[in-house]
Parts: structure tokens; sequence; C-alpha cells
């Protein structure tokens, strides 16, 4: 089922955003892989705190601070819930995804990565899955091996299988589960049974899928799952790290202070039990918090739904674009196979240029490299403009966007 | 706005290049990139009698960065070093005719000159310390 007319306009009308006029035009705002919008209730989620119960979590014992450490503790339980992790103890809280990232190269990598040993990603990783592994790499003098993408951004799983079979050193596979730049799905789950055939363990980046994709931890078995609030209605500032408890217990602290301790003497310390070895200091309590309501908000549509309503406007955007000359669309060309995110190039228009034109038009598309610049390479291409679609997304605004494609069409005389 | 920006010479630019491409045996060889777009900039120079005798620029980007690097090479060709070395962010921004841009777009538009000041103090940093120090100190493009 996706989501009627009535009902996407009923979500708009929660989002004070999308009440704005730029240059004039009503927005449209399409770059949802970067940032997505906020409903008014994360918004007021957090005023509400700051408001009545602003306080430090953990610690003091009058009530205020017991209904933060509750109210944030909650939100816990919540994300536990909605990727289906065995215990609130599996969630860790950080700034990102990046932060998520950077911790399990920074707590697990160090200890488990040798002189020699292998990680393996592929070339459409996202900069924040390919640079702390690069570091890590040259620490360990450890290598990394990219998968190779084929022209759609497919990955061949038969070059993973037999690297498995043949290359007794890999220590690790990381990879995205949707690319931000193509929008492509990988077939994850295939991937995962495929490494633990071979005792290997498995992060997910899961920034772009996780708020778009229904994701079951326990199903997909992955050892690490990274990714971020901000992306799924939430605030910025909050990244989740999923990892397996068993994981999580052997690994070392990353960043180290208050509150990750349970006694802290002259010569050592010993650390707090999970999650809270992992969150150091005060954390970010409000937007934490604010982000319990854009989980509610989710759970509400539904994640099968958000699927759908993405599905829809994808192939219609497709179709329309399709139309367009001097156009070239990137990506695996069958739906189930990506995300509600399409790159493209049109004609020799930057997409700087493009984008600076369909801003005049009241839309904001995404232009650059994507933080992929492995991927560019690959592509042959040193950009692309992206839009990329959510629950409150219409057709209506796909055809403001392809007329403004029209309008720069005319202007660079293609 | 668009209208404003994307010019008939802006356009002629950035199809067209002027003085697009390598110089063997340059006096300097400077890069720089843009990692808000990707946009990157090459600019070999060569050095005759405290005269750019020739430059040229390669790279690859948006129509405002390649555009402008174009008419940046027409503006110094055969220039004494002396008066490339103090033209301002105005005075390219009023060659091209971009004096409205917007933060993010006016790195696009400045990239070539950046380079092209890199490109000066490296040049001076081996014969004149002094001016290479001061060049970087007041050009407010590093």
């Amino acid at each position: 089922m996706q989501l009627s007319e009535l009902e996407t306009n009923k979500i708009r009308n929660d989002f004070p955003i999308l009440t704005r006029k730029i240059n004039g035009k009503p927005f449209v705002y399409l770059d949802n892989a970067s940032t997505t919008q906020k409903p008014s209730s994360v918004i007021n989620k957090i005023v509400n705190y700051y408001s009545f119960y602003n306080s430090n979590i953990h610690r003091a014992v009058y009530d205020i601070a017991e209904e933060a450490t509750n109210a944030y503790e909650l939100t816990r339980l919540k994300i536990s819930k909605f990727i289906n992790a065995s215990s609130p103890q599996e969630i860790i809280f950080t700034r990102n995804a990046t932060e998520a990232i950077n911790l399990v190269a920074y707590s697990w990598g160090r200890k488990n990565i040798q002189k020699g040993d292998v990680i393996i990603l592929s070339e459409q990783e996202h900069h924040s899955n390919i640079v702390p592994w690069q570091i890590l790499a040259k620490e360990k003098n450890a290598q990394l091996k990219y998968l190779k993408i084929g022209e759609t951004g497919n990955l061949n799983l038969n070059e993973l299988e037999s690297s498995l079979d043949d290359n007794k050193n890999i220590k690790l596979i990381s990879l995205s589960h949707m690319s931000n730049a193509l929008g492509n799905i990988i077939p994850i789950d295939k991937i995962i049974d495929l490494a633990h055939i071979h005792s290997i363990p498995v992060l997910v980046d899961g920034a772009q899928s996780v708020p778009h994709l229904k994701t079951d931890v326990r199903t997909l078995d992955c050892d690490f799952l990274a990714f971020s609030a901000h992306k799924m209605l939430g605030p910025t500032g909050v990244g989740i790290l999923y990892a397996k408890k068993n994981l999580l217990q052997e690994m070392d602290p990353f960043i180290c202070g208050g509150d990750m301790i349970k006694e802290v003497h002259k010569e050592n310390t010993f650390f707090n039990d999970l999650p809270y070895k992992f969150e150091a200091g005060t954390p970010n309590i409000a937007d934490v918090i604010g982000f319990s309501s854009a989980l509610d908000y989710l759970n509400e549509i539904g994640m099968d739904n958000v699927r759908n309503h993405e599905i829809e406007l994808t192939k219609y955007a497709l179709e329309k674009m399709s139309e367009l000359k001097h156009i070239k669309v990137y990506g695996d060309a069958n739906l189930q196979n990506r995300g509600g995110i399409i790159s493209f190039n049109l004609g020799d228009i930057h997409p700087h240029d493009l984008a600076t034109i369909l801003n005049e038009h009241g839309i904001a598309i995404r232009s650059g490299h994507h933080c992929a610049q492995v991927l560019m390479e690959k592509l042959e291409v040193s950009a692309t403009s992206r839009v990329s679609f959510y629950i409150y997304n219409t057709k209506e605004e796909i055809n403001i966007f392809i007329s403004a494609l029209g309008e720069a069409i005319k202007l660079f005389q293609l | 706005m668009s209208d404003d920006i994307y010019r008939e010479i802006i356009l002629d630019h950035y199809r067209n290049p002027r003085n697009k491409g390598k110089i063997d045996n340059a006096d300097v060889v400077i890069h720089d990139s843009n990692p808000l777009c990707g946009d990157q900039i090459d600019i070999y120079l060569k050095v005759v009698g405290g005269q750019i005798k020739d430059i040229k620029f390669d790279g690859k980007g948006c129509a405002i960065s390649q555009a402008s690097a174009s008419m940046l090479t027409e503006m110094v060709m055969d220039k004494p070093l002396t008066k490339a070395k103090d033209i301002s962010k105005d005075e390219v921004l009023e060659n091209i005719g971009l004096t409205n841009l917007g933060p993010a777009r006016i790195k696009c538009a400045l990239l070539s000159l950046k380079v092209l000041k890199m490109g000066m103090v490296k040049y001076y940093s081996d014969k004149e310390p002094t001016t290479a120090e001061k060049m970087e100190k007041d050009s407010n493009l590093f």
C-alpha cells in the first residue's frame, strides 16, 4: 500500500518548513538523503525538554533529572524495538553515523585488525565508510579491498564469494546497505550469510537504509549497524551504533571520561556496563529525546508504507526524467534494487550550476560528489545532481522539478 | 537570477575555454580544488623577466569556476607579476560580471584566483621569501 494523496497532505501539514516560499516559489525539498525535515512533534519535544525538565542525566536524584533520564532511555528502548535489537544495551548513542563507524574502527578495529589483515569495502562507499578504515589500515599495515561495482552500481557477489574462499586474512566487511549517491540497495542479507560462513563480522552502514527500509538486525544478523537520526525526521547530532552485545563487551571504550566509568582510581579505571561504557560525557540529551518523536512518527506511518511511497515517487520521477533529452541517469533501473534517490547529469550542465538554477525555482537538490569520490572516479564524472525523496514529497513536486529541468535545458541552450 | 549568472559570455568561456591546457617546462604548476563542488583547477605559469609570458589552466568543474579561470588567464597574460599579484577578488568578480553570488558559489568563481595566487607565492618563495610571505598574508584566499 502506498500513501494516498490525502495522507501525504496530512503529513505535509506536520512539517512547518514546507510552508516556506523560496525565491517566491513553494519550497520543494528534494535533498532527503542529506537530511530530512522535522515534524512539529519532534521540534516540540525538544522545546518541551528545555522548557520543563532540562537537566543532566544518569546522575542527579531530583525529579526533573529522573524525567530527563527516563525520556533519554526511552528513546534507546524505542530504537532497539525499531530495528528489533535484542536489548537496549546494544544501542550506543554517537553524534552521527560517521562517529558510529569511527567508534568501531577505533575500538573493535585496533583490537582485531593486525598486520596483513584485509578489510572489505566497496567502490560506492561514503567517505565515512572509507577514511576510518584507511587510517586503521595504515596504522596496522593492513589492506583495504574494494568490491567492484558494475555499470548500474551493482556488486558482484561472485567476486566476494571467491575472495572469501581464497583470502584467509579478511577480518571485516563494511558496506553501505543503500548507496547515498546512487540509491542502490545491495543484497546485504546474502553478504552477511556469506561472511558468517567464514566467521567474518559485517558492519552495515545504514545511514540511507534505516530511514527508508524496514530494518531487522536479528533477521539480518549484522554485527554492527550505523545510522543517523537526522536522516529519519530526527534532530541532527544523534547517531546510533547497534552492535551485538558480545562484540561490545569485548571492545575497549572509544571516548573516555565521565559516565563511562564505574570506578576511577589514580592508576586504573573500571568501565561502566553497556551501553554506558561507550557514552562518555554529557550526551546530546535534548536531541536524543526529540528523536523518540521521530520514531513514533515513522512507526505511525509504517516503514512498509514509507518504502512504497518512495518506490511510487521514484518510478514516476524516472519515467518523467527519461522523456528529457540530454539526461543521463545513474544506478539500477530495477525499482526493487534502489531507494528513493536518483543521481543524474543533464548534458554538459555542471551539477552545481543546475542546483543554482533549480534553487531559483524553489527546489533544493544536492549537487557534487556526495562524499563518494571513489564512486565518482568509477563513473568517470566529477559530480552528479541528486534528488532524494521522503514521506512528504509528492508527484506534484516532481512535476515542478521536471519543468525546472526544462528551463535549465533552455538556459544552457542544450 | 539564473539568467544573470548564466549569460552568453559565461557559457561561451565554459564551452570554449581560453588558454586551456598544460605548459611543458612551466616555472610553476599548482593545483587546488573546491571540496564543496569538486571543482579542480591546475595553473601553469611561464615567467620571463618578471612577466607572465604564458599561462594555461586545466581543470573540471562548474560553468562558473571554469569560465572564471578562462577569463582570469586573459586578465593576466603578458602582465608583470607585480600587477598580477595585486588582483583583488572584486576585480575578478567584476571582470566575469558576477557580483551577486552567494557564499557557496563565490568559491567557484574565485578558485582560479586562489590557485594563481598560490602559484605566485610558490614562485616567490624561492626568490623573494618576504614577498611570498606578505602575499600569502594579504591574499585572504587561503
